[in-house]
């Protein structure tokens, strides 16, 4: 191990943003370590930083003070071509509102991402076909998004996401369009990923299903770590939502 | 499947082949027919009003002659203000038509380049597209502009003018009508993506339209 340990270390993450005369630190040095292969969640109320903290770690915006560094990289000395590298490769994004291509078929936006890596088109359409049937849409392959219901389109992304192999799947609220029924079976769709493909799943929601499949789950509130815990330390009771002790 | 163990150094090698670029553009225009169809009636609005002047100047030079120097003189100038204004207000309407294309697509460049798409590329499939729209409008357009004039001096001096027109006057007027319309389809287009691919992918997903 030792140097590969981790596939996510942040330093001291600051992120403020100024609104009119106001600054608001969404991030106050959040420091976090990411075992490689772990599935490890993000947990904490609306605005605590749990989307700031995944933008930061996917590269989608910058920090005003601290380091994000994927795989020993420092983020912060990437230039464009190699963060594109990074967030083509090495990164998997899965959100709330699926953020599928709307012009393009089930099929055209798994291959999506294969197309940037120069992968040849026939190796592209036939990695798809296996990865939308892995997801369990191989009978979908030619719908597009408005012929999807939320559960397929957030399949679709799911598989989206593997198409490059990456070493990591960042997932932005990945339930949170959808419903109870359709939320478990996607938790569950990530955590056989992780498990049998090895891919590290960082996942910032608010659904609490996400605690039992997790490794690890980081509780953040306004900006900073609260506590970090293994999933054998957590007792899940009726009552105590947010994880607050009592 | 093997995991990459860790990279230390971090590749470069992105692309967006042509081809997929193009279906990309086409596929784009198609879903959004009718917005597609008014930004290129502005363009070919444009370019129909400017080439209709050209051909009537064309047919006023082999008319018998009816004006002195000075008339002539400021009649063109007229013209030249005309064309001019009217192509204002045509690369006006082309941009506002490109600003909210673009500004409907924020989620989805984003997304792009979330999947690793460069910022060149976002311009690119903008171009492309406008581009197409451009051609194909431009296209129409001297056909309207040139055809209408041409037919209205078949009828009112009959061939004797309208077929003294040389090829290589017509095929001019192509070139302009299709270059103006090019050119100004470029500069309406270039502002609105460029600010669009220049956004960090946070704040392109953040939008909701």
């Amino acid at each position: 191990m030792g140097a590969n340990e981790y596939v996510v270390r942040t330093k001291e993450l600051c992120k403020e943003f100024t609104m009119g005369d106001q600054v608001l630190r969404a991030l106050d040095g959040v420091h976090l370590d990411v075992f490689r292969g772990e599935y490890i969640s993000i947990m904490g109320p609306s605005g605590s930083g749990k989307s700031t903290l995944f933008n930061m770690i996917g590269g989608l915006d910058r920090p005003t003070a601290g380091s994000v560094f994927i795989n020993d990289v420092d983020m912060a000395q990437l230039d464009a071509h190699e963060l594109a590298y990074l967030r083509c490769r090495t990164i998997g994004y899965i959100f709330q509102t699926f953020n599928l291509i709307p012009v393009m078929t089930a099929l055209e936006n798994v291959t999506l991402p294969m197309v940037f890596a120069g992968v040849p088109t026939d190796d592209s359409v036939e990695k798809g076909i296996n990865l939308l049937e892995l997801v369990g849409l191989g009978e979908r392959l030619h719908h597009k998004p408005s012929e999807l219901s939320g559960g397929q389109q957030q399949r679709v992304a799911i598989a989206r996401a593997l198409a490059n192999e990456p070493a990591i799947v960042l997932a932005d609220e990945p339930t949170g369009n959808l419903d109870l029924k359709t939320g478990k079976e996607i938790i569950l769709l990530l955590k056989h990923l992780n498990a049998e493909q090895g891919v590290t799943v960082i996942s910032a929601t608010h659904d609490l299903k996400m605690i039992d499949v997790s490794d690890r789950v980081v509780w953040i509130r306004d900006g900073k770590i609260e506590r970090i815990e293994d999933r054998s330390e957590i007792e899940l009771r009726v009552g105590e939502l947010e994880g607050v002790e009592q | 499947m093997s995991r990459t163990a860790g990279q230390a150094v971090v590749g470069r090698q992105i692309q967006l082949p042509l081809r997929k670029a193009f279906a990309i553009s086409l596929e784009s225009i198609r879903i959004r027919f009718w917005r597609s169809v008014i930004t290129a009636g502005g363009i070919f609005l444009g370019i129909a009003f400017l080439v209709s002047v050209l051909t009537t100047s064309l047919v006023q030079q082999h008319l018998p002659g009816t004006m002195d120097a000075a008339a002539q003189a400021a009649a063109k100038n007229r013209q030249i203000w005309l064309v001019i204004m009217s192509l204002v207000v045509c690369t006006v309407g082309i941009t506002n038509s490109m600003l909210m294309s673009v500004t409907e697509r924020f989620k989805e460049i984003g997304t792009m380049k979330c999947l690793g798409a460069l910022d060149i590329f976002v311009v690119e499939l903008f171009l492309l597209e406008s581009g197409v729209l451009g051609i194909v409008a431009s296209f129409a357009g001297w056909l309207a502009g040139f055809g209408s004039i041409w037919l209205l001096a078949m009828g009112s001096h009959g061939w004797a003018v309208a077929g003294s027109i040389r090829i290589v006057q017509i095929l001019t007027t192509l070139g302009i009508g299709i270059g103006t319309g090019m050119v100004l389809t470029v500069i309406a287009t270039i502002p609105p993506a460029i600010r669009a691919a220049k956004m960090p992918p946070a704040m392109a997903l953040r939008t909701e339209i």
